[in-house]
C-alpha cells in the first residue's frame, strides 16, 4: 500500500472514531486499534502508540472547554492522577512483556464493557455527607445545574483510588483513555454527580496516556507515519462530534448502534487474538 | 486558574497539530508513493530515534521528524497543564495540592526516564 493511500484510509476511519468517540464520550481509542490491527495489519504496538496519541489531543481539547464551565472538580482530578500516572507507567512496561495476543483479547474485553457502560443510564445523583478525609483533601465541590450551584460530596475514596490504579494500567496497557472505568470509579465509587464524573475522567485522561506515552515515544511505538494521521483524524472527527451534541436530543438510537459495532469489534479482536492472528 | 489551564490546554494542541499537519505535508509531498508495512514492529526510523536526532532532522525539514515533534509538544501538553496547576496551587497558598501536583510530576518525569530502560 503507498503511503498516500494508507494515510488517506487513517484519516477517514480516524474521523469517524473521532466522531463516535465524542458522540458517545468513550474517545476513540477503541475504534483505531481494531481499524489498525484488524484492517490494515499494523503491528498492536504501533497501533496502541498512535492511539495514545490522539487520545491526548482528543482529551486535552475537551477538558479546555468543561474547565471553562467549571463543571470539572480540579483537585479530584489532580489528587487520582496520582493512582491513574501510576497505573499508566506500570502499563506501559507491561506491554513490553505481555504477548500481543494477551493485549488483544484484554482489549476485546474492554471494549464489551464500555459499550455496556455506554448504554447505562445516566441518573444524576448528588451525596452531601463528608468523611474526614474528603475534606482533609477539599475533595467536596459544587457545579452548575440550571444556573444554580449544588453542593455535592463524595464517598469511598480510597475504593476510587485504587479503581484509579486499575484504570491506569489498562490505559497504559491498551493506549486508550480507559474513560468508561473512571467514570466508573467516580460515579459507581465515589458517588460523584455524573457530569462532574465526564468531565473529570476527561480533564485526567491527558495526564495519563501522557505518563505511558513518554515510555511509548521512546521505545520507538509512536510512528509518525501512523500517528500522523490518526492524530489529525480523529481530532476533526472529535470537533464535528461536539458541534452535533449540541443539537442531538434523542441519543438512545446511536448509543444502541453504536453497543452493536463495538461488541462486533471486540469480537473480533478476541478472536484474532485467540487464534494468534495479532 | 482555570482560565490559564483551559488556554495552556488548547493552545498546546492547536499549536501541536499545525506542526504535525506541516510536517504531514512534507512527508507525503516526498513519500507519498513509497511503500508501507508495519505488519512487524521494527521502531522508528534512525533518524528520529533519539530527541537530538528528531531536532536535527527538523531543522533539515525532513517531514517524519517534524511530525514527531508536533507529537512530542502534544504529549507535554498536559504536562505542562500539570506544571501550571501547581503553580496556581502555591499561589493560592494549598499546599496540600502543590505536593499532590508534584507527585503527579514526578511520577511522569520516572516514566520519562526510566521509559527506554528494561
Amino acid at each position: 500500500m503507498s503511503v498516500i493511500l494508507f494515510t488517506i484510509i487513517i484519516v477517514i476511519g480516524a474521523y469517524f472514531a473521532g466522531l463516535l468517540g465524542s458522540l458517545t464520550g468513550l474517545g476513540g481509542g477503541f475504534i483505531i486499534i481494531p481499524l489498525l490491527t484488524l484492517f490494515l495489519h499494523v503491528d498492536i504496538h504501533y497501533a496502541i502508540g498512535a492511539s495514545l496519541v490522539s487520545v491526548i489531543a482528543t482529551s486535552s481539547g475537551a477538558a479546555a472547554a468543561y474547565v471553562k464551565e467549571g463543571i470539572t472538580n480540579i483537585r479530584i482530578g489532580m489528587f487520582l492522577e496520582i493512582a491513574t500516572t501510576a497505573g499508566a507507567f506500570t502499563g506501559a512496561i507491561l506491554a513490553i512483556y505481555v504477548p500481543t495476543a494477551f493485549i488483544a483479547v484484554l482489549f476485546g474485553l474492554i471494549l464489551i464493557f464500555s459499550a455496556i457502560m455506554s448504554l447505562r443510564q445516566k441518573a444524576e445523583h448528588v451525596i452531601r455527607e463528608q468523611s474526614a478525609i474528603v475534606k482533609k483533601l477539599k475533595l467536596g465541590g459544587t457545579y452548575p445545574v440550571d444556573g444554580e450551584l449544588v453542593e455535592y460530596g463524595v464517598s469511598n475514596v480510597s475504593g476510587g483510588f485504587f479503581m484509579m490504579l486499575f484504570a491506569g494500567l489498562i490505559s497504559g496497557l491498551l493506549g486508550i483513555g480507559s474513560g468508561a472505568l473512571k467514570v466508573l470509579a467516580m460515579d459507581s465509587i465515589m458517588r460523584l454527580p455524573f457530569k462532574v464524573s465526564t468531565t473529570t475522567s476527561n480533564f485526567m485522561i491527558g495526564v495519563t496516556a501522557a505518563a505511558s506515552a513518554v515510555v511509548y515515544f521512546q521505545r520507538g511505538y509512536i510512528h509518525p507515519a501512523i500517528a500522523m494521521p490518526v492524530v489529525i483524524g480523529v481530532l476533526l472527527g472529535a470537533v464535528s462530534g461536539s458541534k452535533i451534541l449540541v443539537q442531538a436530543t434523542s441519543s438512545t438510537w446511536l448509543r444502541w448502534t453504536f453497543a452493536i459495532i463495538v461488541t462486533f469489534v471486540a469480537i473480533q479482536m478476541i478472536y484474532n487474538g485467540i487464534t494468534g492472528k495479532i | 486558574m482555570q482560565l490559564i489551564i483551559g488556554w495552556i490546554l488548547r493552545g498546546g494542541v492547536a499549536v501541536s497539530m499545525a506542526i504535525v499537519v506541516i510536517g504531514g505535508i512534507f512527508f507525503i509531498y516526498r513519500h507519498g508513493h513509497s511503500v508501507t508495512d508495519f505488519r512487524t514492529f521494527k521502531g522508528t526510523p534512525d533518524f528520529i530515534s533519539s530527541p537530538e536526532k528528531v531536532f536535527e532532522s527538523a531543522l533539515q525539514l525532513k517531514g517524519q521528524a517534524i511530525i514527531q515533534l508536533g507529537i512530542a509538544l502534544l504529549i507535554a501538553t498536559p504536562v505542562l497543564r500539570v506544571v501550571f496547576a501547581a503553580i496556581g496551587f502555591i499561589l493560592e497558598k494549598d499546599y496540600l495540592y502543590t505536593l499532590i501536583s508534584i507527585i503527579v510530576l514526578l511520577i511522569i518525569i520516572i516514566s520519562m526516564v526510566t521509559g527506554h530502560i528494561g
